[in-house]
């Protein structure tokens, strides 16, 4: 049953991905710079930006979709629709939103939407014909969240291109992406001021094929 | 003071799915860390995500997890083949799951080798309790 519903699965995968129906969700914690690297791609090929960014946490806490976006390099062009998703995170305090400058009201609020935000996020997980894990190149790699959304992919056989974002930043420690997820391709850059997004284009056909 | 609850891996092994993340989760939400024998499928980490986001409320904040999983890299050929037959057959035993309830704890910092668990003030936790 698991083997025809896998062989079938595929199957279906690629007759969508030839009609350019291919999903590529942008999953990582939250305040990794998902929307802002959504913003860039949606920016450099349709010329318009998608979702609102924010310094306070869980800005993005409902699943966002463009549609047809058609990138080029090399001579060759991909077709996907792009699929922003809520940070996921293991614990959310909303007074964690009223040390952000948040009315209580509105942190209550903030915070409740956050949790349904993980939730759809994870939920959507099993509809991507691939992903890009955005990270926070800052901060440590090792967070069980990372892994576990990296794991997870591996275990649906989901492609993944790993970035390392906000690389403009002193802090920003490439190296230790990559040490800590050697299996994947990946790729400093920084969505804030489109550095590096060239390799990023390239590397995300080499994943995608 | 801080409660570690260790959980042989023979008490989850029987549960379905749903029934470990319950178990594991009832035991955080009483503020205690759970010391887990072994590890979860990786499916069902991002079921106890979910299920966490379900749970969150006033009292329960969600929780800290860390996973230490000893280095595939490793074993040997032989070795990852035996200890791959043996998860295959008993059920992933190797490694241990820390679970702390964010009331409880802060931070769990984790690289290779290490493992650093951050807990809170016990005195502002109390003092948060009372306010609520």
């Amino acid at each position: 049953m698991g083997f025809f519903s896998k062989l079938f699965g595929s199957l279906f995968k690629g007759w969508f991905k030839k009609r350019g129906n291919l999903k590529l969700g942008l999953y990582g914690p939250p305040n990794a710079g998902k929307t802002t690297l959504a913003n860039k791609i949606c920016k450099d090929w349709l010329g318009e930006e998608m979702g609102a960014v924010s310094k306070i946490p869980h800005e993005t806490r409902e699943i966002k979709i463009k549609e047809q976006i058609a990138i080029k390099s090399k001579g060759k062009e991909l077709l996907f629709n792009l699929v922003d998703t809520p940070g996921i995170a293991t614990k959310i305090d909303y007074e964690d939103f009223i040390k952000a400058g948040l009315k209580e009201k509105a942190a209550k609020k903030r915070a409740k939407e956050a949790t349904r935000g993980v939730i759809d996020a994870i939920k959507w997980l099993d509809d991507m014909d691939a992903v890009v894990v955005v990270l926070d190149a800052t901060k440590d790699p090792y967070s069980q969240v990372n892994i576990t959304i990296i794991g997870n992919l591996q275990a649906r056989d989901i492609p993944v291109l790993v970035t390392a974002n906000k690389i403009d930043l002193k802090k920003a420690k490439i190296k230790k992406v990559q040490a800590a997820f050697p299996q994947y391709e990946v790729v400093g850059l920084s969505a804030k001021y489109g550095t590096n997004l060239k390799s990023f284009y390239e590397t995300l056909f080499k994943v995608v094929k | 003071m801080v409660t570690i609850q260790f959980i042989p891996y023979t008490q989850i092994e029987g549960l379905s799915s749903l029934g470990k993340i319950r178990k594991l989760l009832n035991i955080a939400k009483q503020d205690k860390i759970v010391l887990l024998q072994g590890r979860l499928r990786k499916e069902e980490e991002t079921e106890l995500i979910k299920v966490t986001m379900e749970e969150i409320n006033k009292e329960f904040k969600g929780i800290e997890l860390a996973v230490i999983n000893p280095s595939a890299t490793n074993l040997s050929g032989m070795q990852r083949l035996r200890s791959g037959f043996a998860n295959m057959l008993l059920g992933n035993r190797q490694g241990m799951t820390v679970i702390g309830p964010a009331n409880v704890v802060k931070q769990i910092r984790k690289d290779p080798n290490k493992i650093e668990l951050f807990t809170k003030d016990s005195k502002k936790r109390k003092k948060k309790a009372k306010k609520r």
